[in-house]
């Protein structure tokens, strides 16, 4: 039963992984934020293993909470706010997406490294998953660098922080309740903000190319 | 233990009652009333801790003790004093069309909330939730950065939203690996993350995993204290926000991103039994020093002076942190104190002579001492004890960092007397054509209100002249308590 609950978690986890590269890949936005919901929903099939195997009985709601955000609620803000802000357009990458896998694949390999000296420590059932974990916040944020649109770049801030909970729920089997409360809080409330904030650069700007933030820096 | 919910519950409700208040005039005096019950709240806990010893309240879940107390003393202060100085102060920006009716009503909220993070992230014993009070507190003035909603305030909100919120994603992950090495000693109860357990159990923690979680703290953290080369939000979120703003993110939010970090390294210190978070602050301290005071001279907008001028004085308190011992730690808390004081008397200050210059191009002030002497006074007599002059509490703070630098690590003393000497000669060439020149402007018809300035520097001289010995031993117990 443990080895098949390590088996299914580590599934999920290369799923996560899988999805992150294709985050990666996608040019365009909708796509983008289904492949966010998507990414949410491994997270919750994980989640909710990890508990069902462990009998960790508030990784259920920790469940309940990913689901009801990360796969309901903000795609839903996403999807309107595109929608509203007419943004549809495919969105280009800095660099050129073959050169970007590669350089994912390196981050992913030096995550792992990383991460052995204290999986050998791991207790829990899925010892690679925290190395997972590691390479999709790392994923995360070399999908941040090298968009030049605002909304990826909320998509990536995201994901990053689907990484992270990841490698709480499978390395340490979830934070203390009221963490992960606060931690949703904040996710929730600072996507709000984030809309009202790209209203308030798209009034200014007439678009949501951040190229035209750039003004300030040191010459 | 009541009073720690009473001096969180006040901010809260100011938030919320300054919200439904609405864009009535009299919104300023509220605010200022709510600060002002804050800081009677502070001063009520000090007095409990300073009588009780440390306090443990609240099913453990806040934990005061002589380190944090202070700051939490210092945060309501300057919260209050700085409420002081915005009453008018934004009065005049409204009056100038830069601010709106809604704009003061979200900014007079978000002053609150924000003052409620801070507090929260000291008070707090848990370690999870000073991460979500760091990350709301980001929240909280992102949107006061942007309140102008010209280009350059977007710009350096986006940047700060983002460039703190990947840096505090960083932080969260540095704290989930703490809790995997505390929950192997520890267990899965809720107390994994609990600070004063921790502090108990840290010689059994995970030595390797408890390094990588500081490397991960320190970097997230660390980007909120505006340590090179991590800083590059601090200037454009200084230089484009309100001033009060500016005065609160320079004056308290820095110190409380320090605070958290040296929290972390008490952890990793008991873990490590070695220099290795020690060395690392070291590392990132002498560099954010350097490079604030090269840049110091390559300004033209002073309040983006202003701001480097903090990052090279985080950078220094936390080179003082990360060398340890109780002279460096004692300098470090009194230069976070006089830091505190004086840069944000410095803003307010600021804010005065570019609201009636009309800009904060530094070449385009000129004459303040004409304009309004009390600006004048204030901008030069803050700039030369920002700068480390004898009689003020800089100075003290910094030759007991030069010192215990001498002794200890003497490889350094060059490089750091070299970038103070830049650092005066950068800011002291720019402020005295300002304060002395000549200008074309009218007198000032108002006058100005800048009582706290006046009262910051003046603790900030006392502080240099005369430590009062209650304040010394609490110095000295906080320091001690850092190791």
């Amino acid at each position: 039963m443990n080895a098949l609950g390590g088996q299914i978690v580590n599934l999920f986890a290369a799923g996560l992984l899988l999805i992150a590269f294709a985050m990666l890949s996608q040019r365009r936005i909708v796509a983008l934020i289904n492949l966010f919901a998507l990414q949410g929903l491994a997270l919750v099939g994980s989640t909710a293993t990890v508990a069902f195997v462990t009998g960790q009985h508030h990784l259920y709601y920790s469940a309940g909470i990913t689901f009801a955000l990360k796969v309901v609620v903000l795609p839903v803000i996403l999807h309107r706010l595109i929608r509203r802000l007419n943004v549809k357009w495919d969105v280009e990458t800095l660099i050129n997406i073959p050169t970007l896998m590669l350089v994912g694949i390196v981050l992913v390999v030096f995550a792992f490294n990383l991460a052995i000296p204290i999986s050998e420590f791991s207790q829990s059932m899925a010892r690679g998953t925290l190395g997972i974990a590691l390479a999709c916040v790392l994923l995360s944020f070399l999908m941040m660098i090298t968009r030049s649109k605002a909304v990826p770049q909320v998509i990536g801030f995201l994901a990053m922080e689907n990484g992270l909970f990841f490698a709480a729920t499978s390395a340490t089997y979830g934070m203390p309740m009221v963490v992960e409360l606060g931690i949703a809080l904040d996710v929730l409330v600072g996507m709000v903000i984030l809309g009202v904030f790209l209203f308030q650069i798209r009034e200014q700007f007439d678009s949501l190319d951040i190229r035209h933030l750039e003004s300030l820096k040191e010459d | 233990m009541d009073v720690v919910v009473l001096l969180l519950a006040i901010p809260l409700a100011g938030g919320a009652f300054l919200w439904a208040w609405g864009e009535r005039d009299s919104a300023p005096e509220a605010n200022c009333a709510f600060s002002f019950a804050t800081l009677a709240a502070a001063a009520w806990l000090t007095a409990m801790v300073e009588q009780d010893g440390p306090i443990l309240g609240f099913f453990e879940q806040f934990f005061v003790d002589s380190l944090n107390v202070f700051l939490v003393a210092l945060t309501a202060f300057v919260g209050f004093t700085t409420s002081l100085f915005s009453r008018p102060y934004m009065r005049i920006e409204r009056d100038h069309g830069r601010m709106t009716g809604p704009r003061l009503r979200l900014y007079h909220s978000m002053y609150q909330v924000f003052m409620f993070t801070m507090l929260l992230a000291l008070t707090t014993n848990n370690l999870g939730i000073l991460w979500v009070a760091m990350e709301a507190a980001t929240l909280a003035t992102v949107l006061l950065v942007s309140v102008y909603r010209t280009p350059a305030a977007l710009e350096a909100a986006w940047k700060y939203f983002i460039l703190c919120g990947v840096g505090i994603a960083q932080a969260l992950f540095g704290t989930i690996l703490l809790y995997f090495a505390a929950e192997r000693v520890l267990g899965r109860e809720g107390s994994a993350l609990l600070w004063t357990h921790l502090d108990l159990v840290k010689g059994l923690l995970n030595p390797a995993i408890l390094s990588l979680a500081f490397v991960f703290l320190l970097v997230g953290y660390g980007t909120k204290v505006g340590l090179v080369p991590l800083h590059n939000w601090l200037p454009d979120a200084h230089a484009e926000g309100p001033t009060p703003i500016s005065a609160v993110l320079s004056g308290l939010l820095l110190n409380v991103a320090l605070y958290s970090v040296i929290r972390c390294k008490v952890l990793a210190d008991g873990a490590l039994g070695s220099r290795f978070a020690g060395n690392m602050m070291m590392g990132f301290g002498l560099l954010s020093v350097v490079v604030a005071a090269f840049f110091l001279s390559r300004q033209r907008d002073i309040k983006r002076m202003f701001a480097y001028s903090s990052i090279e004085h985080m950078g220094l308190m936390t080179f003082a942190f990360g060398m340890g011992g109780p002279i460096a730690n004692f300098a470090g808390l009194l230069h976070m104190t006089v830091h505190s004081l004086v840069k944000s008397a410095i803003f307010f200050a600021v804010g005065h002579a570019a609201q009636k210059a009309g800009t904060q191009v530094m070449e385009e002030i000129r004459g303040l001492l004409k304009v309004s002497p009390r600006v004048g006074w204030g901008l030069m007599i803050g700039s030369l004890a920002i700068l480390g002059m004898p009689p003020f509490g800089v100075f003290a703070s910094e030759f007991l960092i030069l010192t215990t630098a001498m002794r200890e690590h003497a490889w350094a003393t060059p490089i750091l007397l070299a970038a103070l000497g830049v650092a005066f000669a950068a800011v002291f060439a720019r402020v005295q054509p300002m304060v002395f020149g000549d200008t074309s402007h009218a007198r000032l018809k108002h006058q100005p209100a800048l009582a706290p300035v006046f009262i910051h520097l003046g603790i900030g001289l006392m502080l240099g002249l005369y430590i009062p010995p209650y304040l010394a031993t609490w110095y000295a117990q906080a320091a001690k308590l850092l190791g």
